[in-house]
Protein backbone atom coordinates (compact mmCIF):
# COMPACT_ATOMS: atom_id res chain seq x y z
CA UNK A 1 0.00 0.00 0.00
CA UNK A 2 0.83 3.46 -0.89
CA UNK A 3 2.42 6.23 1.69
CA UNK A 4 -0.06 9.01 3.08
CA UNK A 5 1.74 12.46 2.91
CA UNK A 6 -0.38 15.14 5.02
CA UNK A 7 0.13 18.28 4.53
CA UNK A 8 -1.34 20.97 6.83
CA UNK A 9 -2.13 24.29 5.19
CA UNK A 10 -2.83 25.00 1.54
CA UNK A 11 -1.48 28.75 1.10
CA UNK A 12 1.59 29.15 -0.80
CA UNK A 13 4.13 26.65 0.25
CA UNK A 14 1.52 24.03 1.10
CA UNK A 15 -0.02 24.36 -2.41
CA UNK A 16 3.12 24.37 -4.12
CA UNK A 17 4.86 21.13 -2.29
CA UNK A 18 1.87 19.64 -2.87
CA UNK A 19 2.27 19.71 -6.50
CA UNK A 20 5.65 19.33 -6.69
CA UNK A 21 5.17 16.37 -4.67
CA UNK A 22 2.66 15.21 -7.00
CA UNK A 23 4.46 15.20 -10.38
CA UNK A 24 7.45 13.48 -8.26
CA UNK A 25 5.36 10.46 -7.31
CA UNK A 26 2.60 8.73 -8.46
CA UNK A 27 -0.19 7.88 -7.04
CA UNK A 28 0.08 4.03 -6.18
CA UNK A 29 3.29 5.22 -4.63
CA UNK A 30 1.66 7.64 -2.13
CA UNK A 31 -1.84 9.38 -1.69
CA UNK A 32 -1.27 13.39 -0.94
CA UNK A 33 -3.78 15.12 1.38
CA UNK A 34 -3.97 18.78 1.91
CA UNK A 35 -5.95 20.16 5.11
CA UNK A 36 -6.73 24.11 4.76
CA UNK A 37 -9.74 25.96 6.79
CA UNK A 38 -11.47 27.77 3.94
CA UNK A 39 -11.48 28.08 0.20
CA UNK A 40 -9.81 31.49 0.19
CA UNK A 41 -6.38 31.42 -1.15
CA UNK A 42 -5.00 34.98 -0.74
CA UNK A 43 -2.00 36.84 -2.76
CA UNK A 44 -0.42 38.04 0.04
CA UNK A 45 2.02 40.12 -1.14
CA UNK A 46 -0.86 42.15 -2.94
CA UNK A 47 -2.36 43.19 0.25
CA UNK A 48 0.60 45.91 0.14
CA UNK A 49 -0.99 47.49 -2.80
CA UNK A 50 -4.69 47.28 -1.65
CA UNK A 51 -4.54 50.47 1.08
CA UNK A 52 -3.32 52.86 -1.82
CA UNK A 53 -6.35 51.60 -4.19
CA UNK A 54 -3.71 49.99 -6.49
CA UNK A 55 -4.83 46.25 -6.01
CA UNK A 56 -8.68 44.99 -6.08
CA UNK A 57 -9.15 43.14 -3.10
CA UNK A 58 -11.51 40.41 -4.89
CA UNK A 59 -8.27 40.28 -7.51
CA UNK A 60 -6.17 38.76 -4.71
CA UNK A 61 -8.47 35.69 -4.05
CA UNK A 62 -8.63 32.55 -5.46
CA UNK A 63 -9.87 29.02 -4.72
CA UNK A 64 -7.85 26.94 -2.98
CA UNK A 65 -8.04 23.16 -4.30
CA UNK A 66 -8.47 25.11 -7.78
CA UNK A 67 -4.63 25.34 -7.07
CA UNK A 68 -4.11 21.82 -6.63
CA UNK A 69 -3.38 19.07 -9.10
CA UNK A 70 -6.20 16.96 -9.52
CA UNK A 71 -4.38 14.75 -8.19
CA UNK A 72 -4.00 15.95 -4.96
CA UNK A 73 -6.89 15.51 -1.92
CA UNK A 74 -8.39 18.45 -0.08
CA UNK A 75 -10.26 18.86 3.02
CA UNK A 76 -11.31 21.83 4.37
CA UNK A 77 -11.57 21.55 7.95
CA UNK A 78 -9.99 23.03 10.45
CA UNK A 79 -7.26 21.63 11.99
CA UNK A 80 -7.43 21.14 16.08
CA UNK A 81 -4.17 19.42 16.75
CA UNK A 82 -1.67 16.50 15.93
CA UNK A 83 -1.09 13.58 17.74
CA UNK A 84 3.22 13.57 17.40
CA UNK A 85 2.92 9.43 18.98
CA UNK A 86 0.25 8.35 17.39
CA UNK A 87 0.47 10.13 13.79
CA UNK A 88 -3.02 11.53 13.88
CA UNK A 89 -3.71 14.90 12.84
CA UNK A 90 -7.18 15.87 14.57
CA UNK A 91 -9.46 18.38 12.51
CA UNK A 92 -12.81 19.58 13.63
CA UNK A 93 -15.74 17.58 13.45
CA UNK A 94 -13.72 14.53 15.27
CA UNK A 95 -12.09 13.78 11.42
CA UNK A 96 -8.76 11.95 11.85
CA UNK A 97 -6.18 11.76 9.43
CA UNK A 98 -3.06 9.41 9.73
CA UNK A 99 0.10 9.66 8.15
CA UNK A 100 3.44 8.23 7.29
CA UNK A 101 5.11 11.93 6.33
CA UNK A 102 3.31 15.29 7.88
CA UNK A 103 4.84 18.65 6.51
CA UNK A 104 3.67 21.51 8.55
CA UNK A 105 2.80 24.41 5.80
CA UNK A 106 0.23 26.46 8.28
CA UNK A 107 2.33 29.75 8.09
CA UNK A 108 2.40 32.62 10.38
CA UNK A 109 -0.59 33.98 12.58
CA UNK A 110 -1.09 37.88 13.56
CA UNK A 111 -1.92 38.47 17.43
CA UNK A 112 -2.61 41.74 17.48
CA UNK A 113 -4.44 41.19 21.02
CA UNK A 114 -0.94 40.31 22.54
CA UNK A 115 0.13 44.25 22.24
CA UNK A 116 -1.75 45.97 25.20
CA UNK A 117 -3.87 48.39 23.64
CA UNK A 118 -3.44 47.40 19.83
CA UNK A 119 -7.09 46.28 19.55
CA UNK A 120 -8.89 48.63 21.71
CA UNK A 121 -10.07 52.27 21.37
CA UNK A 122 -8.97 53.79 17.62
CA UNK A 123 -8.90 50.15 15.85
CA UNK A 124 -9.80 50.28 12.68
CA UNK A 125 -10.64 53.76 12.65
CA UNK A 126 -6.76 55.64 13.69
CA UNK A 127 -4.79 52.26 14.31
CA UNK A 128 -5.12 49.77 11.07
CA UNK A 129 -2.99 46.72 9.55
CA UNK A 130 -2.44 45.81 6.33
CA UNK A 131 -1.19 42.48 6.71
CA UNK A 132 -4.73 40.99 5.74
CA UNK A 133 -7.13 41.65 3.91
CA UNK A 134 -10.03 43.56 6.19
CA UNK A 135 -7.39 45.68 7.43
CA UNK A 136 -5.76 46.51 3.99
CA UNK A 137 -9.13 47.52 2.63
CA UNK A 138 -10.06 49.68 5.76
CA UNK A 139 -6.97 51.13 6.02
CA UNK A 140 -7.58 52.03 2.29
CA UNK A 141 -10.86 53.74 2.74
CA UNK A 142 -9.00 55.66 5.74
CA UNK A 143 -6.31 56.98 3.35
CA UNK A 144 -9.44 58.30 1.45
CA UNK A 145 -10.24 60.16 4.01
CA UNK A 146 -6.66 61.17 5.29
CA UNK A 147 -6.37 65.32 4.82
CA UNK A 148 -2.89 65.51 6.83
CA UNK A 149 -1.40 64.72 10.13
CA UNK A 150 1.28 62.69 11.67
CA UNK A 151 1.21 58.42 9.98
CA UNK A 152 3.58 56.39 11.73
CA UNK A 153 4.20 53.07 10.22
CA UNK A 154 4.98 50.14 12.93
CA UNK A 155 6.55 46.84 13.30
CA UNK A 156 5.69 45.99 16.49
CA UNK A 157 8.47 43.22 17.04
CA UNK A 158 10.23 40.21 15.15
CA UNK A 159 9.34 37.42 12.79
CA UNK A 160 7.72 39.12 10.89
CA UNK A 161 6.21 37.97 7.22
CA UNK A 162 8.12 40.05 4.43
CA UNK A 163 10.03 42.03 6.94
CA UNK A 164 10.57 44.36 3.68
CA UNK A 165 6.61 45.48 3.51
CA UNK A 166 6.47 47.82 5.76
CA UNK A 167 9.13 49.98 4.57
CA UNK A 168 7.40 49.08 1.46
CA UNK A 169 4.49 50.95 3.07
CA UNK A 170 6.44 53.45 4.05
CA UNK A 171 7.87 54.86 0.47
CA UNK A 172 4.38 54.19 -1.14
CA UNK A 173 2.43 56.56 1.18
CA UNK A 174 5.36 59.02 0.56
CA UNK A 175 4.40 58.32 -3.71
CA UNK A 176 0.73 58.18 -2.46
CA UNK A 177 0.63 61.18 -0.49
CA UNK A 178 2.62 63.64 -3.25
CA UNK A 179 0.41 62.06 -6.16
CA UNK A 180 -2.50 63.45 -3.55
CA UNK A 181 -0.91 67.04 -3.12
CA UNK A 182 -0.84 67.04 0.25
CA UNK A 183 2.70 65.10 0.96
CA UNK A 184 3.37 68.98 2.91
CA UNK A 185 0.82 67.90 5.55
CA UNK A 186 2.06 64.53 6.33
CA UNK A 187 4.99 63.92 8.59
CA UNK A 188 5.67 60.10 7.99
CA UNK A 189 7.53 58.12 10.21
CA UNK A 190 8.96 54.89 10.13
CA UNK A 191 9.41 53.04 13.44
CA UNK A 192 11.36 49.45 14.19
CA UNK A 193 12.21 47.40 17.12
CA UNK A 194 15.62 46.78 14.75
CA UNK A 195 18.59 49.17 15.21
CA UNK A 196 18.48 50.13 11.38
CA UNK A 197 15.93 50.10 8.49
CA UNK A 198 16.34 46.61 8.29
CA UNK A 199 18.77 43.77 10.04
CA UNK A 200 21.51 43.52 8.08
CA UNK A 201 24.08 46.37 7.55
CA UNK A 202 24.47 46.73 3.95
CA UNK A 203 20.58 46.52 3.34
CA UNK A 204 20.14 48.55 6.32
CA UNK A 205 21.93 51.61 4.88
CA UNK A 206 20.41 51.51 1.37
CA UNK A 207 16.95 51.52 2.48
CA UNK A 208 17.66 53.52 5.76
CA UNK A 209 18.78 56.15 2.59
CA UNK A 210 15.92 55.66 0.77
CA UNK A 211 13.47 56.78 3.35
CA UNK A 212 16.00 59.55 3.93
CA UNK A 213 15.34 60.97 0.58
CA UNK A 214 11.72 60.67 0.68
CA UNK A 215 12.24 62.63 4.26
CA UNK A 216 10.14 59.49 6.39
CA UNK A 217 11.62 60.06 9.93
CA UNK A 218 13.39 56.80 11.45
CA UNK A 219 12.71 55.69 14.86
CA UNK A 220 14.97 52.56 15.80
CA UNK A 221 14.85 49.89 18.87
CA UNK A 222 11.92 50.69 19.79
CA UNK A 223 9.56 47.48 21.27
CA UNK A 224 5.76 48.37 20.89
CA UNK A 225 4.90 48.13 24.02
CA UNK A 226 1.72 49.42 24.11
CA UNK A 227 -1.12 51.29 21.80
CA UNK A 228 -3.33 54.49 23.08
CA UNK A 229 -5.72 54.76 20.16
CA UNK A 230 -7.81 57.54 21.83
CA UNK A 231 -4.30 59.86 22.59
CA UNK A 232 -2.93 58.91 19.29
CA UNK A 233 0.31 57.54 20.85
CA UNK A 234 2.34 54.25 20.75
CA UNK A 235 4.44 53.45 23.91
CA UNK A 236 7.59 51.75 24.08
CA UNK A 237 8.87 49.27 26.64
CA UNK A 238 11.48 51.50 27.53
CA UNK A 239 8.33 54.49 27.85
CA UNK A 240 9.62 56.52 24.82
CA UNK A 241 6.46 57.61 23.07
CA UNK A 242 5.61 58.58 19.53
CA UNK A 243 2.33 60.54 18.90
CA UNK A 244 0.05 60.01 15.26
CA UNK A 245 -3.08 60.38 13.79
CA UNK A 246 -2.81 57.26 11.75
CA UNK A 247 -0.94 54.35 13.09
CA UNK A 248 0.05 51.18 10.65
CA UNK A 249 0.72 48.47 12.42
CA UNK A 250 2.16 45.09 11.62
CA UNK A 251 1.37 43.05 14.82
CA UNK A 252 3.14 40.26 16.81
CA UNK A 253 2.86 36.90 14.61
CA UNK A 254 3.27 33.41 15.80
CA UNK A 255 2.53 30.19 14.39
CA UNK A 256 -1.10 28.47 14.19
CA UNK A 257 -2.42 27.94 17.06
CA UNK A 258 -2.91 24.48 17.27
CA UNK A 259 0.84 24.08 17.30
CA UNK A 260 0.69 24.89 20.94
CA UNK A 261 -1.99 22.16 21.73
CA UNK A 262 0.14 19.58 19.98
CA UNK A 263 2.62 18.51 22.40
CA UNK A 264 6.00 18.19 21.08
CA UNK A 265 5.70 19.97 17.83
CA UNK A 266 6.16 23.83 18.33
CA UNK A 267 8.62 26.42 19.85
CA UNK A 268 7.32 28.78 22.39
CA UNK A 269 5.98 31.23 19.82
CA UNK A 270 4.03 28.69 17.94
CA UNK A 271 6.76 27.91 15.42
CA UNK A 272 7.85 24.19 14.30
CA UNK A 273 11.69 24.12 14.86
CA UNK A 274 12.97 22.54 12.14
CA UNK A 275 16.63 21.48 10.58
CA UNK A 276 17.67 24.96 8.86
CA UNK A 277 19.02 22.24 6.49
CA UNK A 278 17.50 19.58 5.64
CA UNK A 279 13.79 21.30 7.33
CA UNK A 280 13.24 18.22 9.43
CA UNK A 281 11.68 18.06 12.77
CA UNK A 282 14.77 17.32 15.33
CA UNK A 283 12.43 14.71 17.30
CA UNK A 284 10.40 13.45 14.49
CA UNK A 285 11.93 12.31 11.43
CA UNK A 286 8.85 12.01 9.61
CA UNK A 287 7.64 15.71 10.31
CA UNK A 288 8.66 19.01 8.38
CA UNK A 289 8.30 22.34 7.90
CA UNK A 290 8.42 25.08 5.49
CA UNK A 291 7.25 28.11 4.58
CA UNK A 292 6.29 30.84 7.61
CA UNK A 293 5.04 28.03 9.81
CA UNK A 294 9.04 27.20 9.93
CA UNK A 295 10.84 28.54 13.04
CA UNK A 296 13.93 29.29 10.75
CA UNK A 297 16.27 32.54 10.56
CA UNK A 298 15.30 32.52 7.47
CA UNK A 299 12.92 35.26 5.91
CA UNK A 300 9.33 34.75 6.16
CA UNK A 301 8.58 35.14 2.71
CA UNK A 302 7.13 33.11 -0.25
CA UNK A 303 10.23 33.24 -2.18
CA UNK A 304 11.58 31.75 0.53
CA UNK A 305 9.25 28.90 0.58
CA UNK A 306 9.57 28.80 -3.13
CA UNK A 307 13.15 27.68 -2.92
CA UNK A 308 12.64 25.66 0.57
CA UNK A 309 10.44 23.57 -2.00
CA UNK A 310 13.15 21.88 -4.10
CA UNK A 311 14.64 20.62 -1.05
CA UNK A 312 11.91 19.57 1.03
CA UNK A 313 10.30 17.53 -1.83
CA UNK A 314 14.09 15.45 -2.37
CA UNK A 315 14.30 14.87 1.38
CA UNK A 316 10.54 13.77 1.68
CA UNK A 317 12.10 11.04 -0.45
CA UNK A 318 14.90 9.93 0.78
CA UNK A 319 13.08 10.23 3.97
CA UNK A 320 10.57 7.32 2.73
CA UNK A 321 13.24 5.68 0.64
CA UNK A 322 15.40 5.34 4.19
CA UNK A 323 18.29 6.96 2.64
CA UNK A 324 19.57 10.08 4.82
CA UNK A 325 19.04 12.85 3.75
CA UNK A 326 21.21 15.20 1.45
CA UNK A 327 19.52 18.21 -0.02
CA UNK A 328 20.03 21.45 2.08
CA UNK A 329 18.63 24.50 2.12
CA UNK A 330 20.59 27.78 2.52
CA UNK A 331 18.09 30.34 3.54
CA UNK A 332 17.70 32.04 0.30
CA UNK A 333 15.45 34.94 -0.02
CA UNK A 334 14.65 36.78 -2.99
CA UNK A 335 12.15 40.00 -2.47
CA UNK A 336 11.42 42.87 -4.42
CA UNK A 337 11.11 46.14 -3.02
CA UNK A 338 9.13 48.72 -3.80
CA UNK A 339 9.75 51.82 -3.65
CA UNK A 340 7.40 54.40 -5.35
CA UNK A 341 7.26 56.44 -8.39
CA UNK A 342 7.20 53.25 -10.70
CA UNK A 343 10.84 51.81 -8.82
CA UNK A 344 11.58 48.86 -6.83
CA UNK A 345 14.86 47.26 -5.89
CA UNK A 346 15.79 43.73 -5.56
CA UNK A 347 17.70 42.15 -2.53
CA UNK A 348 19.24 38.58 -2.92
CA UNK A 349 20.80 36.53 0.15
CA UNK A 350 21.10 33.52 2.53
CA UNK A 351 21.70 32.51 5.72
CA UNK A 352 25.57 33.41 5.40
CA UNK A 353 25.51 36.28 2.62
CA UNK A 354 23.57 39.60 3.58
CA UNK A 355 21.64 41.62 0.82
CA UNK A 356 24.79 42.80 -0.94
CA UNK A 357 24.68 45.28 -4.59
CA UNK A 358 25.68 43.75 -7.87
CA UNK A 359 23.41 42.17 -10.69
CA UNK A 360 20.99 39.47 -10.34
CA UNK A 361 20.98 36.14 -11.13
CA UNK A 362 24.67 36.84 -13.20
CA UNK A 363 26.37 40.01 -14.23
CA UNK A 364 24.06 41.08 -17.00
CA UNK A 365 20.52 40.38 -14.47
CA UNK A 366 18.56 42.79 -12.44
CA UNK A 367 20.11 45.53 -10.77
CA UNK A 368 20.50 44.37 -6.78
CA UNK A 369 19.87 47.05 -3.99
CA UNK A 370 19.59 49.77 -6.26
CA UNK A 371 16.10 50.94 -7.63
CA UNK A 372 14.82 50.70 -11.52
CA UNK A 373 12.10 50.61 -13.03
CA UNK A 374 13.16 46.58 -14.51
CA UNK A 375 13.03 45.79 -10.76
CA UNK A 376 9.09 47.20 -10.36
CA UNK A 377 7.98 44.91 -13.67
CA UNK A 378 10.00 42.43 -11.87
CA UNK A 379 7.48 43.28 -8.86
CA UNK A 380 4.49 43.71 -10.90
CA UNK A 381 5.48 39.81 -13.22
CA UNK A 382 5.68 38.38 -9.57
CA UNK A 383 2.05 38.05 -9.38
CA UNK A 384 1.56 36.20 -12.52
CA UNK A 385 4.42 33.66 -11.75
CA UNK A 386 3.00 33.04 -8.31
CA UNK A 387 -0.41 31.76 -9.58
CA UNK A 388 0.94 30.18 -12.73
CA UNK A 389 4.72 28.99 -11.78
CA UNK A 390 5.08 28.90 -8.09
CA UNK A 391 2.34 27.46 -7.16
CA UNK A 392 2.22 24.56 -9.50
CA UNK A 393 5.60 24.10 -8.08
CA UNK A 394 7.68 24.72 -11.38
CA UNK A 395 10.82 26.21 -11.02
CA UNK A 396 11.78 30.19 -11.76
CA UNK A 397 13.28 30.49 -15.72
CA UNK A 398 16.94 30.55 -15.10
CA UNK A 399 17.09 30.49 -10.85
CA UNK A 400 17.78 27.31 -8.47
CA UNK A 401 17.13 26.86 -5.11
CA UNK A 402 20.75 28.07 -3.97
CA UNK A 403 21.49 31.53 -3.51
CA UNK A 404 23.71 32.81 -6.99
CA UNK A 405 27.19 34.13 -5.55
CA UNK A 406 28.15 35.31 -9.46
CA UNK A 407 26.94 38.85 -9.95
CA UNK A 408 26.96 40.55 -6.45
CA UNK A 409 29.78 42.45 -5.06
CA UNK A 410 31.37 42.11 -1.59
CA UNK A 411 31.53 45.78 0.30
CA UNK A 412 32.66 46.21 3.23
CA UNK A 413 30.86 49.30 5.16
CA UNK B 1 39.75 39.77 19.77
CA UNK B 2 39.29 42.59 21.91
CA UNK B 3 39.32 41.15 25.87
CA UNK B 4 37.81 43.02 28.99
CA UNK B 5 38.88 41.84 32.65
CA UNK B 6 36.49 40.85 35.20
CA UNK B 7 37.08 39.79 38.24
CA UNK B 8 40.37 39.78 37.87
CA UNK B 9 40.50 37.51 34.95
CA UNK B 10 40.75 38.55 31.22
CA UNK B 11 38.32 37.13 29.12
CA UNK B 12 37.40 37.48 25.43
CA UNK B 13 34.77 39.34 24.05
CA UNK B 14 33.46 40.39 21.06
CA UNK B 15 33.66 44.65 20.07
CA UNK B 16 30.46 45.48 21.36
CA UNK B 17 31.81 43.80 24.70
CA UNK B 18 29.57 40.57 23.94
CA UNK B 19 31.31 37.52 25.99
CA UNK B 20 32.38 35.13 23.08
CA UNK B 21 33.37 32.10 25.21
CA UNK B 22 30.31 31.77 27.89
CA UNK B 23 32.56 29.06 29.49
CA UNK B 24 34.70 31.76 31.07
CA UNK B 25 31.91 33.61 33.07
CA UNK B 26 31.32 33.41 36.51
CA UNK B 27 29.04 34.24 39.01
CA UNK B 28 31.46 37.31 40.98
CA UNK B 29 31.57 39.13 37.66
CA UNK B 30 27.87 39.88 36.82
CA UNK B 31 27.93 43.01 39.44
CA UNK B 32 30.74 44.16 37.61
CA UNK B 33 29.06 43.57 33.99
CA UNK B 34 25.85 44.99 35.67
CA UNK B 35 27.53 48.38 37.11
CA UNK B 36 29.29 48.76 32.99
CA UNK B 37 25.36 48.53 31.98
CA UNK B 38 24.04 51.24 34.08
CA UNK B 39 22.92 48.68 36.60
CA UNK B 40 23.16 49.59 40.27
CA UNK B 41 22.93 46.36 42.38
CA UNK B 42 21.73 42.80 40.96
CA UNK B 43 18.60 41.55 42.83
CA UNK B 44 16.88 37.95 42.78
CA UNK B 45 14.62 39.02 40.14
CA UNK B 46 17.98 40.04 37.70
CA UNK B 47 19.49 36.12 39.03
CA UNK B 48 16.30 34.86 37.97
CA UNK B 49 16.75 36.01 34.45
CA UNK B 50 20.63 35.76 34.23
CA UNK B 51 20.36 31.88 35.15
CA UNK B 52 17.58 31.41 32.73
CA UNK B 53 19.26 32.87 29.53
CA UNK B 54 22.41 30.88 30.97
CA UNK B 55 20.29 28.18 30.75
CA UNK B 56 18.54 29.16 27.54
CA UNK B 57 22.19 29.17 25.80
CA UNK B 58 23.22 25.91 27.17
CA UNK B 59 20.47 24.15 25.60
CA UNK B 60 19.96 26.24 22.28
CA UNK B 61 23.18 27.48 22.00
CA UNK B 62 21.86 31.41 21.29
CA UNK B 63 19.88 33.55 23.24
CA UNK B 64 16.56 34.36 23.49
CA UNK B 65 14.47 37.87 22.28
CA UNK B 66 12.78 39.77 24.87
CA UNK B 67 9.75 38.38 23.60
CA UNK B 68 10.35 34.62 24.05
CA UNK B 69 12.22 36.10 27.16
CA UNK B 70 8.49 36.89 28.67
CA UNK B 71 6.74 34.34 27.62
CA UNK B 72 9.20 31.54 29.52
CA UNK B 73 11.16 32.85 31.83
CA UNK B 74 8.47 33.64 34.24
CA UNK B 75 9.28 37.38 34.08
CA UNK B 76 7.01 39.72 32.21
CA UNK B 77 8.33 41.58 28.97
CA UNK B 78 7.68 45.06 31.19
CA UNK B 79 9.33 43.52 34.24
CA UNK B 80 12.54 42.97 32.03
CA UNK B 81 12.19 46.42 31.08
CA UNK B 82 12.18 47.72 34.49
CA UNK B 83 14.86 45.27 35.46
CA UNK B 84 17.02 45.79 32.25
CA UNK B 85 16.18 49.35 30.37
CA UNK B 86 18.37 49.51 27.91
CA UNK B 87 16.88 46.36 26.47
CA UNK B 88 16.56 43.26 28.16
CA UNK B 89 17.53 40.79 25.25
CA UNK B 90 20.83 42.37 24.80
CA UNK B 91 21.60 44.06 28.40
CA UNK B 92 21.10 40.94 29.79
CA UNK B 93 22.86 38.53 27.70
CA UNK B 94 25.89 41.04 28.16
CA UNK B 95 25.70 40.41 31.86
CA UNK B 96 25.27 36.63 31.62
CA UNK B 97 27.85 36.64 29.90
CA UNK B 98 26.28 34.93 26.62
CA UNK B 99 26.75 36.16 22.65
CA UNK B 100 24.76 38.73 21.62
CA UNK B 101 21.54 37.33 20.88
CA UNK B 102 21.05 36.57 17.19
CA UNK B 103 17.21 37.65 16.78
CA UNK B 104 15.42 36.86 13.57
CA UNK B 105 14.60 38.56 10.12
C1 LIG C 1 1.67 42.42 3.23
C2 LIG C 1 2.49 41.27 2.79
C3 LIG C 1 3.35 41.39 1.71
C4 LIG C 1 4.13 40.33 1.29
N1 LIG C 1 4.96 40.50 0.21
C5 LIG C 1 5.73 39.46 -0.22
C6 LIG C 1 6.56 39.60 -1.38
O1 LIG C 1 6.59 40.64 -2.03
N2 LIG C 1 7.31 38.54 -1.75
C7 LIG C 1 7.30 37.35 -1.07
O2 LIG C 1 8.01 36.43 -1.45
N3 LIG C 1 6.51 37.20 0.04
C8 LIG C 1 5.73 38.22 0.47
N4 LIG C 1 4.92 38.06 1.57
C9 LIG C 1 5.03 36.84 2.37
C10 LIG C 1 4.29 35.65 1.79
O3 LIG C 1 2.97 35.98 1.47
C11 LIG C 1 4.32 34.53 2.82
O4 LIG C 1 5.62 34.34 3.27
C12 LIG C 1 3.81 33.23 2.24
O5 LIG C 1 2.48 33.36 1.85
C13 LIG C 1 3.98 32.11 3.25
O6 LIG C 1 3.38 30.93 2.80
P1 LIG C 1 2.92 29.83 3.85
O7 LIG C 1 2.35 28.74 3.03
O8 LIG C 1 4.02 29.53 4.78
O9 LIG C 1 1.76 30.53 4.70
P2 LIG C 1 0.33 30.97 4.18
O10 LIG C 1 0.35 31.21 2.72
O11 LIG C 1 -0.11 32.07 5.07
O12 LIG C 1 -0.59 29.68 4.40
C14 LIG C 1 -0.91 29.15 5.66
C15 LIG C 1 -2.22 28.45 5.54
O13 LIG C 1 -2.49 27.67 6.71
C16 LIG C 1 -3.89 27.73 6.97
N5 LIG C 1 -4.13 27.44 8.40
C17 LIG C 1 -3.56 28.04 9.47
N6 LIG C 1 -4.04 27.50 10.61
C18 LIG C 1 -4.94 26.55 10.25
C19 LIG C 1 -5.77 25.66 10.99
N7 LIG C 1 -5.79 25.62 12.32
N8 LIG C 1 -6.56 24.81 10.28
C20 LIG C 1 -6.56 24.81 8.92
N9 LIG C 1 -5.78 25.62 8.18
C21 LIG C 1 -4.99 26.49 8.85
C22 LIG C 1 -4.29 29.14 6.59
O14 LIG C 1 -5.65 29.22 6.28
C23 LIG C 1 -3.40 29.41 5.38
O15 LIG C 1 -4.04 29.13 4.16
C24 LIG C 1 4.08 39.10 1.99
C25 LIG C 1 3.22 38.96 3.08
C26 LIG C 1 2.42 40.02 3.49
C27 LIG C 1 1.50 39.84 4.66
Amino acid sequence: MGKHIVILGGGTAGTMTANRLRRTYDRHECRITVVDQDDDHLYQPGLLFVPFGLAQPHHLVRSRPRQLDAAVDYKQARIERVDLDARVVHLAGGIRLTYDVLVVATGATLLPEETEGLTGPGWGEKVFTFYDLPGAVYLHHALERFDGGRVVIDVADLPVKCPVAPLEFAFLADWYFQRCGIRDKVHLTYVTPLDGAFTKPVAAKALGGLLKDKGVELVTEFTLGEVDGVGGRLVSYDEREVPFDLAVVVPLHGGAEYVGRSEGLGDELGFVPVDPHSLQHPDRPEVFAIGDAAGLSASKAGSVAHFEGEVLVHNIGRFLDGKPLDASFDGHANCFVETGFHKALLIDFNYATEPLPGHFPTAVGLPLLKESHANHLGKLAFEWLYWHSLLPGRGLPGIGSAMPEHGKHHVSD
Amino acid sequence: MPTATYAGTAVPVDDEGFFTDPGRWTEPMAEQLAREQGIGELTDRHWTVIRFLRAQYAAQGTGPTVRVLGKTSGVSVKELYQLFPKGPAKTAAKIAGIPKPRGCI
